[in-house]
């Protein structure tokens, strides 16, 4: 593996042109070898991206340059190329695709003019012979009945298949690179198992090469031959897939791994890693790690660390540099346990959900008549007791959060009945309503939208005593002060206005703002999916230790099955509307029944190398709440589909006292009416 | 008292809006996130001509909004003051030569006489045919041949009275600067004028000295002539567009006043509620923006002018009377002027009705008036502040074209559109009288202009997509 396609060396991009340039990209250098997926993982805001753009030049023009560096494709540089040249090398050598496939098509063309844009750029063709291509492009990534659908627009094809268009237009060029931006970000696990298949699937084909810009470790792990690990701008290490996962060196690395949540961690808080990214707009004499590093000593704050590569596994750390004598700085294990099984849930039910519906009224022509409704939610019944985490886990569009905002009533509900400590909320009056709210909070996903950002952050809390006891301003400022101290923030902050403040910052701003109104049940929304893994574990601890510390039951909708493994005491699985599967978490995770569920946690994408485990590929993709297929909803998807699931919906199956199922496979077991639908 | 104060109806009106203008600037410089913008607004040079520009305006505007009538001369026994019938203001006090000295007529700018021949008699007793000397443009010179150095000299004067103001100014802010910072005077001086302070000063002293220059030479040479010439009945064409400028004004600005909360309520009550309430709005604007608005303006305008003619017991003076029509005016523009406005915010708060934080604020027991003025009008405000700004040049326009059209200010009120009105007769002499609609067109331009210009960077400096991160 000595012929490198692609060799980057010390490149260099930088924002601004003022004193202090920020230095997004800072001096990197890296090799891609033919046939070879070379992933490049970090978290947000540490220059990947960036990175893959200035490989193509693409990089924001005026507002970013490159300031120096080499990018050898088979050893001639890009950078001083002409922009005629390198269109003759982007989309033909070098094809890239994007994190939003839903931003990346173009809404007006169809798909098959959008492929054909490309094939007329780059090759000589008559309109034949393009069709042709097109058609075979479009079965090489897997979409049936391609004739049909090479007519289609955007619109009318599911965030899948846009991912599969991109990658078939990135391919039309016969590319020998392929950067792929965060492909499978914003798609479910079972979509993202199918697109790296194909991914893996096509490189095996063609033998052209992936860069492949990810921060989920699990991805990396499925996919890459080689890593390289990216921390404020710099790559801090790279190695094989194997030294990678068994042999961890750079601190920053280790304690990404640390911060997973998983199984094992259940009963212990999470690693998290202090401070913040440093400010990319300032020159660097120090490690850039030194400030958060547990193992940092004088040295580390004095000394750029150089570069020390050994077998192929380079590391930018003073700990392994020959040259340098390490302190040994002890670690002080500090793993404070916060024992999950320490809280024993009640068993009485503190919020009860029978049979919620919520429909959403299709409405059509001039007249607004309705002509059907989108079945969001289908009839779900669930009991929520009192100190315990229910979590409510599905792919995006199943009806989650749509279920969060009934039992709040932010939504109208079609049917049902949602009742706190017996009280019926459906029944209440608005004003009724307003008092009982204040006892069910909700955290939203995006921290960035859930606050008004011309309101100062004490506006924010203060907002959440509308209901309470507490009247007079200094005891509500004083109140502000616990609360921001609870969540981990200083007080002083609470003059400024959101905007100010990073995604984790303002996700412990929502938490207070939900303390305030000295909740007894939050509902958490995503809480942690639109944050980095490092931030997300300190999110999930002070979710537990509020949780412990006031007694607090969450519900909380997620898709992400490690956090569901971390912190739920028990799981319902969703599927377009309705509960599929619901028992305690051991029963639920590590003995899956009902075939969605065990599909689903065979997508996730695993860390640890050895359990690469027979996997149940999904087929399709979630059919439309507007028109679910009649039987049972995963019949088209199931591998162990029957007659009778074509036909009508299963009943609910109880496998033991705390694990139901509606599968028709579990139908033997069924003892005694338990359901009452 | 030598004078008894008029409060008309716009003066008030103009007057409260200052005072609501004042008591945001003082509530904006609280708010880091308000004032923000504000001083990108001004750090920017456009921001900064045009803010010089337009504040000159609005100090002419605001000196013609202070009326008042003044005491007759005493009639002897001095129990009773009388007051003229004619209202004037403070800054017809201030330009009281030039509405005062009429000409007989037409008379080109600069000119000594008349721009039309008539028989007079001469010194001799002879009749002669000619041009006559003015009553008072250049009525001081002995010599006619001695204008234009008379002129010169004036200029001269003028400007360097102008360089020596601006230069005073400069000195004194080195001064407050330097006792303020403490780094030496002469270091001050240098940082100021090289560009190094965070505000566009270069510009800011450039403008002004541009600013004084003119002020300066037009008051000098206006006092010895008509620097625009003068009009049919020999009024003087300076003082006209200098008048127009509060009519220009007092459109601009309380057409918004009228349009404003018609197009806030409206625009958030049909995104915030939907459904019915919703349907009736859009029905209302729909049905509104499908008559053309000349003819609802003329119809409205015509109903007043009945009302006036039938009714002239209450309106004391013909400024008063003038006056009704202006405000009448104001409320019909704004009245048919609300929908587009209303239907971005209905578009808007559309959008933030779904915001998490709204949601999150339900969640949390507010109700809807708690929600409407906390979380969706404060995050509108932007938009109303651009469409404000952006309406007042297309309104100063309209009226213009109204005044033309002649359904729009009285006919006994100086306007743009009334100058422009009766230039159209003068355009078609023989010789042409050019410059009372030049006269006009400069004003109006300069104002539109800046107003443009300011509208501009207030919306770069507002619109989120163009600063990042926010």
């Amino acid at each position: 593996m000595t012929d490198a396609l692609l060799q980057v060396k010390g490149l260099k991009t930088w924002f601004g042109n003022g004193e202090q340039p920020y230095r997004a990209v800072d001096g990197i250098s890296f090799d891609i070898h033919r046939g070879q997926t070379f992933a490049l993982l970090g978290e947000s805001g540490c220059g990947k991206s960036m990175t893959a753009l200035s490989l193509l030049r693409l990089n924001p023009y005026p507002a970013s340059r490159i300031v120096s560096g080499e990018v050898l494709l088979d050893g001639k540089n890009l950078l001083p190329l002409s922009e005629a040249q390198m269109e003759t090398i982007r989309g033909r050598r070098i094809a890239m695709i994007f994190q939003e496939p839903q931003s990346s098509l173009n809404p007006v063309l169809s798909v098959g003019q959008q492929i054909a844009e490309v094939l007329n750029w780059h090759f000589d063709l008559n309109e034949a012979a393009i069709y042709t291509r097109s058609i075979e492009l479009l079965q090489a990534v897997g979409i049936p009945d391609p004739q049909q659908r090479i007519k289609d627009y955007p619109h009318q094809l599911s965030g899948g298949m846009k991912q599969r268009i991109m990658i078939a237009i990135a391919l039309a060029g016969e590319p020998e690179l392929l950067i792929a931006d965060e492909p499978t970000t914003a798609l479910d696990v079972t979509i993202q198992a199918q697109i790296l298949d194909l991914l893996k699937d096509i490189q095996q084909k063609t033998g052209m090469a992936i860069l492949l810009i990810t921060h989920d470790l699990g991805v990396v792990a499925q996919m890459a031959d080689h890593v390289a690990v990216m921390y404020a701008g710099q790559i801090v290490e790279t190695a094989s897939r194997e030294q990678f996962f068994n042999d961890t060196r750079h601190p920053y690395t280790r304690k990404l791994f640390e911060a997973l949540p998983s199984e094992q961690k259940r009963e212990e808080k999470l690693t998290v890693i202090k401070g913040s990214v440093p400010q990319l707009n300032q020159t660097f004499n120090c490690c850039r790690f030194a400030d958060r590093c547990d193992y940092a000593w004088q040295h580390c704050h004095d000394v750029e660390p150089q570069w020390v590569e050994e077998d192929s596994h380079g590391v930018r750390c003073h700990l392994y540099d020959a040259a340098v004598t390490a302190e040994n700085i002890v670690r002080e294990l500090k793993q404070t346990h916060s024992k999950l099984s320490d809280v024993v849930p009640a068993e009485t039910a503190l919020l009860q959900v029978d049979r919620l519906k919520v429909h959403f009224p299709i409405k059509k022509g001039i007249l607004q008549r309705t002509v059907g409704h989108v079945k969001a939610v289908d009839g779900i019944s669930f009991d929520l007791r009192v100190a315990e985490t229910l979590a409510l886990v599905g792919e995006s569009g199943c009806g989650k959060t749509t279920v969060g905002k009934g039992v709040l009533q932010l939504v109208p509900v079609t049917e049902g009945n949602v009742s706190f400590r017996n009280e019926k909320l459906t029944k209440m009056s608005e004003r009724e309503l307003r008092e009982a709210r204040s006892s069910l909070q909700i955290i939203f996903q995006d921290p960035f939208s859930s606050m008004n950002p011309r309101m100062t952050i004490s506006q924010v809390i203060e907002e959440g005593m509308l209901t309470s006891s507490i009247r007079e301003p200094e005891q509500k400022a004083r109140k502000v002060d616990e609360l921001l101290e609870r969540v981990g923030l200083r007080p002083e902050i609470k003059h400024r206005y959101p905007h100010e403040f990073s995604g984790g910052q303002r996700q412990r701003i929502c938490i207070a703002r939900a303390l305030a109104a000295e909740p007894e049940v939050i509902i958490c929304d995503e809480p942690t999916s639109a944050l980095d893994v490092s931030v997300q574990a300190q999110i999930l601890n002070l979710l537990r230790d509020i949780q412990h510390e006031f007694g607090l039951s969450y519900l909380f909708i997620t898709h992400n099955i490690a956090v569901v493994d971390y912190l739920a005491h028990r799981v319902a699985v969703m599927y377009l509307g309705r509960v599929v599967e619901e028992g305690s978490r051991e029963d639920v995770l590590n003995n899956p029944k009902h075939p969605y569920t065990q599909a689903l946690l065979a997508a996730v994408p695993k860390i640890d190398a050895e359990s690469q485990r027979e996997t149940v590929r999904l087929e399709g993709e979630l059919p439309s709440p507007a028109h679910p297929p009649k039987g049972c909803h995963f019949h088209q998807r199931c591998p162990h589909v029957m007659d009778k699931c074509r036909e009508q919906y299963p009943d609910l199956s109880q496998l033991s006292t705390s694990h139901t199922v509606k599968c028709f496979l579990y139908e033997e077991d069924y003892y005694g009416s338990t359901d009452s639908n | 008292m030598p004078f008894l104060p008029v409060f008309l109806w716009t003066d008030i009106l103009i007057f409260l809006l200052l005072a609501v203008v004042a008591a945001g600037v003082i509530y904006i410089r609280r708010r880091p996130h308000l004032s923000a913008p504000w001083r990108t607004v001004i750090q920017r040079k456009r921001g900064m001509i045009s803010i010089m520009i337009l504040s000159c305006y609005v100090v002419i505007g605001l000196l013609d909004s202070l009326h008042y009538r003044p005491a007759l001369e005493a009639d002897g026994n001095g129990e009773q003051v009388h007051y003229a019938t004619e209202v004037i203001s403070v800054f017809d006090r201030i330009a009281q030569p030039l509405r005062q000295e009429l000409e007989k007529t037409y008379s080109a700018p600069f000119s000594h006489q008349l721009y039309v021949k008539e028989m007079q008699t001469a010194a001799d007793g002879s009749l002669i045919y000619d041009y006559p000397r003015l009553k008072y443009g250049a009525s001081h010179l002995a010599q006619i041949e001695d204008k234009w150095s008379d002129i010169q000299q004036t200029i001269l004067k003028a400007s360097l009275l102008s360089l020596l103001l601006v230069f005073l100014v400069y000195v004194a802010h080195c001064i407050v600067s330097y006792w303020r910072n403490k780094t030496g005077i002469l270091a001050e001086a240098k940082r100021l004028l090289t560009g190094q302070s965070d505000y566009p000063l270069r510009t800011f002293y450039l403008m002004l000295l541009m600013l004084t220059l003119v002020t300066f030479n037009v008051v000098a040479l206006s006092g010895d002539y008509h620097v625009f010439g003068t009009d049919k009945v020999g009024q003087d064409v300076l003082y006209q567009a200098l008048k127009s400028v509060r009519t220009g004004l007092v459109i601009g600005t309380l057409t918004t006043l009228v349009m404003l909360p018609l197009a806030i309520m409206m625009g958030i009550a049909a995104g915030y509620f939907r459904g019915w309430i919703d349907d009736i709005i859009q029905y209302i604007y729909t049905t509104l923006n499908s008559i053309p608005g000349v003819l609802l303006i003329a119809a409205a305008v015509l109903i007043l002018q009945v009302y006036m003619n039938n009714h002239p017991e209450n309106f004391a003076t013909i400024a008063e009377r003038a006056d009704m029509r202006l405000l009448f005016l104001c409320i019909i523009l704004g009245v048919t002027s609300w929908t587009g406005l209303c239907r971005i915010l209905r578009a808007e708060t559309l959008k933030l009705r779904e915001a998490e934080y709204v949601l999150a604020s339900r969640a949390l027991g507010a109700s809807n008036f708690s929600i409407l003025h906390k979380h969706i009008l404060p995050n509108l405000m932007h938009l109303v502040l651009i469409a404000v700004v952006l309406d007042f040049s297309g309104l100063v326009l309209a009226e213009a074209v109204l005044s033309y059209v002649g359904v729009g200010v009285d006919p006994s009120m100086i306007s743009w559109g009334n100058m422009i009105n009766s230039a159209r007769l003068e355009m078609a002499r023989d010789p042409v009288v050019w410059w009372s609609l030049t006269a006009a067109f400069i004003s109006m331009f300069v104002l539109v202009l800046a107003a443009n210009l300011f509208a501009d960077v207030v919306r770069d400096a507002f619109d989120p997509r163009m600063q990042g991160g926010r």
